[in-house]
């Protein structure tokens, strides 16, 4: 076989049960496409040695015809996952060297499963940002460019590593997180699969912390079968996270291909927001009309507090994290800046180690639930929750599943938007609403922008039914046959 | 509601983070740009409404009250930046 790298997560699975590879062929290969990549500044740690001993333990099982359903297969990890005795930095200069003890219950099922870890790859701070620029370890390159233009584009964000390594073919897969779109709008702007499952579908326990009651892992993935595979060993219940949900994960792999005829395709009025581009717009509509093909019926549904949800996030997820981030303090794990007092120790540290955005977030937050205001701020933001996801409870009433476009724009070029914070939010205006509601949803590369560019469309399903989401996924992947792939500039 | 530079010291002392003098200013105005966006939840009619606690409806599973884990100083302490026997280091707090 030529480049191993292209192949798909299901295609290197079935090369490597065929035993037309070996798990540490692929493995290398891996390892020669990350090194050379290094421009994109994908990956924040690479673990290529342990990577390889892993290959050689799954081939000693594979060998044997032994082995679990991602055996030999080399992923990327978001570098908010802890792994155990690898540097988790969540893209912070605060967690300087810490080397956690324990393994996140998501990469734990992963490596059950057989995964290999190729290393952790580069995420906005704290996964906070839509651009991959607020990481300490500074921006993820997109492996796409503009027709004719070798200026630098953003991956997206908070899991730009993420989309970057698997659009450049620098790992199979990669896990993601995403509280208000990090899975998905990253992999629309780089022409990925990423699918964000229901809240307590994946395990929450070892991920840093941004937001608790928004924050869900998730994958991002070449195509919707990848996206199945790798959610089926992510997912599951775990009791050492009381949010994760007790029941049976089902074969994911086995919906794809179903028809969806007479599926009831819901579309969101509000979501055709002033000044979309009109190549999203015509994007959007031409979703509808292969699903039309494919027998599903269009129905018009309404989310009236859509306009509310934006503003609603950035009250609830600055307030959790203001809470979640005091545990970073130099005193018990990452940087330490001595100060004259323990406050100043505190202050000087905090100060030292969170970038703009985090502080930012941190003390809007802190204001926010401050005496005095905790009503009138965090108290109607939860309830202004409660009317946003009744409106998803009655489209549903209509309809089976949403389409809508994934982000309002393509990627947009490295320093473009990052002066103004409210801009840089509104990169996220389709997708934080399936976050407040605790909903699944996924984006499918669905065409090119007149630049060049990828844009995906979003699915959002009801609770609990990543099954419907993944099958008319597939449909829509089938129809519009998204083949476009970067050029390999950055190997030279 | 906006905030000035001196609510802008007190939301940084309450945060523990250390904020110079001259970065109020800045500070006070993107603070106040973020408040002013999230302003506009007040035209949403909320009475009676109730604040959502909890994204996916499911009942929290009780566990027995036993002791499951423990012994795990040295993993504990092992990537504290100071740490002597086993136990944090930090500035003195009592005199």
């Amino acid at each position: 076989m030529s480049d191993l790298t292209k192949l798909t997560l299901a295609g290197a699975r079935d090369a490597l049960k065929a035993k037309e590879i070996t798990s540490s062929e692929l493995t290398g290969a891996f390892v020669k496409a990350m090194d050379e990549a290094r421009v994109l500044n994908a990956f924040i740690t690479e673990t290529a040695d342990q990577a390889l001993d892993m290959a050689k333990a799954s081939d000693a099982r594979l060998v044997k015809g032994e082995g679990g359903p991602l055996e030999g297969l080399p992923l990327g990890i978001k570098d908010l996952f802890a792994t155990k005795n690898v540097l988790t930095t969540a893209g912070s200069h605060i967690l300087d060297g810490f080397k956690p003890p324990y393994e996140s219950t998501v990469t734990a099922n992963l490596w059950r499963d057989g995964a290999v870890m190729l290393g952790k790859l580069n995420n906005d701070e704290f996964a906070m940002g839509s651009s991959n620029e607020t990481s300490y370890y500074g921006p993820v390159i997109n492996p796409w460019r503009r027709k004719g233009s070798d200026a630098k584009l953003v991956p997206g964000g908070s899991s730009g590593g993420s989309s970057a390594a698997v659009a450049a073919n620098l790992c199979l897969a990669a896990t993601a997180t995403d509280t208000g779109g990090s899975i998905r709008q990253p992999a629309s702007y780089t022409g990925t699969v990423g699918i964000k499952p229901t809240y307590g579908r994946c395990s929450r326990w070892g991920i840093i912390a941004y937001a608790s009651s928004l924050d869900q892992a998730g994958p991002i993935t070449h195509d919707v079968r990848d996206a199945a595979i790798m959610l089926g060993s992510m997912a599951g219940y775990d009791e050492k996270d009381s949010t994760s949900v007790d029941r049976p994960v089902p074969n994911y792999e086995a919906v794809l291909g179903q028809s969806v005829k007479g599926l009831r395709v819901g579309i969101p009025k509000e979501y055709r927001v002033d000044g979309m581009p009109a190549e999203i717009d015509a994007l959007w509509t031409r979703g509808m009309e292969w699903l039309k093909a494919a027998g599903a019926e269009i129905v018009d549904v309404s989310l009236p507090h859509t306009k509310y949800a934006l503003p609603t996030y950035y009250i609830v997820a600055p307030a959790e994290c203001s809470s979640n981030l005091a545990r970073y303090d130099g005193v018990r794990y990452g940087l330490r800046v001595e100060g004259k007092d323990i406050t100043d120790l505190y202050e000087q540290t905090r100060a030292a180690g969170f970038g703009p955005e985090v502080r930012r977030r941190i003390m809007i937050g802190t204001y926010v639930l401050s005496a005095g205001y905790y009503d009138a701020y965090y108290l109607k933001a939860q309830q202004v929750r409660t009317l946003i996801a009744q409106d998803f409870a009655n489209a549903y009433a209509k309809c089976d599943v949403l389409l809508t476009p994934t982000a309002p724009s393509a990627a947009f070029g490295i320093g473009e938007s990052s002066a103004d914070p409210i801009a840089m939010y509104l990169n996220d205006v389709f997708t934080v609403t399936v976050n407040l509601a605790g909903l699944p949803a996924i984006s499918v590369p669905a065409g090119l922008s007149g630049e060049g560019l990828p844009l995906g469309l979003q699915f959002i399903g009801k609770t609990f039914d990543e099954e419907t989401l993944l099958r008319t996924a597939y449909a829509l992947e089938q129809a519009a046959e998204f083949k476009a792939a970067p050029t390999s500039w950055w190997r030279t | 509601m906006s905030v000035d530079q001196d609510t802008v010291r007190r939301i940084a002392r309450l945060a523990r983070i250390a904020v110079r003098d001259d970065e109020l200013p800045a500070l006070a105005g993107e603070l106040n740009s973020i408040l002013g966006f999230v302003e506009q939840l007040g035209e949403v009619d909320t009475t009676g409404v109730e604040p959502m606690t909890s994204a996916v409806a499911v009942k929290m599973k009780m566990r027995d009250d036993v002791v499951t884990s423990g012994n795990h100083q040295k993993d504990v302490t092992a990537n504290a930046p100071k740490s002597e026997d086993g136990f944090y280091v930090v500035p003195r707090v009592v005199e």
